[in-house]
């Protein structure tokens, strides 16, 4: 038997071309493609050697596939995903995984039971930085957290005049659910899903179908508060840029897409080489070498993970599964209804006890 | 190929460690000046090669070298295209083929090829890649362009896909119409070797990562090093510091030890660095460099 899996990559857009290379050049991968007609699949067809499909549906109906990745426009991630599951086939879904997380709830069950290993491509778990900044969270390095800024910037809309469906919100366009899907991605990650949803704004810029800001205020019952910045029609960053920011009782962490700066007002135990004061580690010490390099080591490594736990036939993915990605998707919800209510999304903190306004002295502090 | 060339990435924002100096680069060399007084440095420590991007701001260093054909007798351009984030950015904002539109002559057959609602022949889609080649060396026209690059993504992803017919149009192309040498820079350098013999591109000169302690050299160190040994390939280093991690005196005399590098290319933007590089290639590499 051979130890290839049969896998097909479905969309070939920005996304989809280079999950397509990533996985066509993988030892494992026995690799096909598919989408829709077009200007892609035209020049493709003619001149590479890999099957091409112009059809989902005949590609699920001929071919005895162990996997997709399905990086279609995101509208289509729920019924797609959900057609390939009903097969068994294991699914690495592009994010966002679906626009109505009842969706996601039921696709995380249904592969649940079918023990597929089922997985959605928020590759900044794979970035080093971050996986360090997880890894100080859960050591209780700064202590309890309690102030979190989450933020990511970059220059996608920049002009008014927009066509394709990024920019309309209907396919799961917009800067909601391309930029902000991220941070919030890691603060599920670090914290769950917040409690309460409040003071969210989804502002439009230049698009007309939909957002390009974001705010939020997001919290944790018993947990910390965060601000979330998100703006795609900032031309001063040269690409996206995602960094977290917490402060907790004993110190500040800071991460983005190249280091985790870590600040500790004490050590603590059990955290080697974190003395008092700031250690930086770098993304470049913290990553490991990839099999296929094309845009950084993440791209690569979420696809191996994925490859490889198909091939080993293993029964879920070992990162970024679907319910990890649900929660995502119920919290972006979230802050869709709070930005069109007005009213905070999840039930109220219980009020903390008032203490009735003492009057002080000029000096009584 | 000289022994040093000079690289272009702390100009634009980039770096590998911190966005925080990429920004802070980025705003030192927002002025063409800032960037020209560097190259200055380089130049006359004795580096005459630049080789950069196509980013549109290298246009204005080529109108300079242009102007001043005494101060650059010597000076050349090692051109690597596309600039990814240009077409990855049109991407998102017109779609595929209205970004390929966005690049090409407006008043073109080829333009109009693309509006038409028929599959393109293959004859049509290789003249959009020559056209696309052509409107990249545009800005370096009456200068020095020996050798001529692929960028590594743009490499990459051709290279993961199978399509490496793509780099051979390009190989043909700059040959033939821009007489120069074509080169490829990839973070696969052994798997790309292969596929470019097996598109009949023999000893192809290739940049890669290259260093003491394997960092981003996908396919493995070991084979990396066997590629050098074979001959096959006519090597160019880049991150032979890896990123800082390995000191500049043992990089560069690892490398000069290797078989098969021709040249070392490096970015800097202090004196000090750029001639501490140049002093270290001529000590290890020969005075030729």
């Amino acid at each position: 038997m051979s130890d290839k899996i049969k896998i097909a990559v479905v969309g070939l857009g920005k996304m989809g071309l280079s999950h397509f290379s990533m996985v066509n050049a993988h030892p494992k991968a026995d690799t096909i493609a598919c989408d829709g007609a077009g200007f892609m699949v035209d020049v493709l067809s003619k001149n590479i050697a890999t099957p091409i499909y112009k059809n989902f549906d005949d590609l699920l109906a001929k071919e005895d596939l162990d996997a997709v990745v399905i990086a279609t426009p995101s509208r289509l991630h729920a019924p797609m995903v959900g057609a390939a599951l009903a097969k068994d086939i294991s699914v690495f879904c592009e994010k966002p995984f679906c626009l109505d997380w009842a969706d996601s709830q039921r696709l995380t069950d249904l592969a649940t039971s079918k023990g597929l290993v089922a997985q959605v491509g928020y590759h900044y778990r794979y970035v080093g930085a971050f996986a360090e900044m997880k890894r100080l969270i859960d050591a209780a390095a700064i202590g309890r957290i309690t102030h979190i800024m989450a933020e990511a910037y970059g220059p996608v809309v920049l002009r008014p005049k927009r066509t394709t469906w990024r920019t309309d919100k209907a396919e799961g366009g917009g800067c909601l659910y391309d930029y902000a899907a991220h941070p919030l991605n890691l603060l599920n990650w670090f914290f769950g899903i917040p409690d309460q949803v409040m003071g969210s704004h989804l502002g439009q810029i230049f698009s007309e179908g939909t957002d390009d800001e974001v705010f939020s205020t997001l919290r944790w019952d018993n947990g910390p508060t965060a601000q979330l910045s998100v703006n795609w029609s900032d031309e001063s960053y040269r690409k996206m840029s995602t960094k977290i920011s917490l402060i907790g009782t004993n110190g500040r962490l800071y991460a983005d897409r190249q280091e985790c700066q870590a600040y500790l007002r004490k050590p603590v135990d059990g955290l080697d080489g974190h003395d008092a004061g700031w250690t930086v580690k770098y993304t470049t010490e913290l990553t490991d070498e990839c099999w296929f390099y094309l845009r950084g080591e993440e791209y690569s490594a979420q696809l191996h993970d994925f490859i490889e736990a198909v091939a080993a036939g293993k029964n879920g993915a070992v990162q970024n599964d679907f319910a990890s990605a649900t929660q995502t998707d119920r919290t972006m919800a979230m802050i869709i209804e709070n930005a069109e209510t007005g009213q905070t999304v999840g039930e109220a903190r219980a009020t903390a006890p008032t203490s009735a306004a003492k009057k002080r002295g000029w000096f009584g502090r | 190929m000289d022994k040093l060339l000079f690289g272009d990435n702390q100009f634009f924002g980039i770096n590998h460690m911190s966005e925080e100096k990429a920004r802070a680069q980025a705003m030192r060399f927002q002025r063409t000046d800032a960037i020209m007084d560097v190259i200055d440095v380089a130049y006359d420590a004795g580096i005459n090669t630049f080789m950069c991007t196509t980013h549109e701001r290298i246009a204005a260093i080529a109108k300079r070298i242009k102007a001043d054909p005494v101060r650059y007798g010597d000076f050349q351009f090692y051109p690597c295209m596309p600039y990814a984030h240009k077409y990855a950015n049109a991407v998102t904002e017109h779609g595929m083929i209205g970004a390929l539109k966005e690049f090409m002559p407006k008043d073109g057959l080829l333009a109009t090829a693309l509006t038409g609602t028929k599959a393109l022949a293959t004859k049509e889609v290789d003249g959009i890649a020559k056209v696309l080649i052509d409107m990249e060396m545009k800005m370096f026209a009456g200068t020095k362009t020996p050798v001529v690059f692929v960028q590594n993504v743009f490499t990459d992803l051709l290279l993961g896909m199978g399509f490496t017919r793509a780099l051979r149009i390009f190989d043909d192309h700059i040959r033939e119409k821009h007489g120069a040498e074509p080169a490829y820079i990839t973070m696969n350098m052994p798997a790309l070797l292969t596929a470019l013999e097996k598109e009949g591109i023999e000893r192809p000169i290739i940049c890669s990562n290259i260093n003491k302690i394997g960092f981003r050299m996908s396919g493995g160190y070991d084979a990396y090093l066997d590629a050098l040994k074979s001959g096959r390939v006519r090597a160019v280093a880049m991150s032979v510091y890896a990123s800082g991690a390995i000191p500049a005196d043992e990089a560069i005399h690892w490398i000069s030890e290797l078989p098969g590098v021709e040249s070392i290319v490096f970015g800097a933007s202090s004196a000090g660095n750029i001639r501490g590089t140049k002093a270290l290639v001529d000590k290890y590499m020969g005075e030729a460099a």
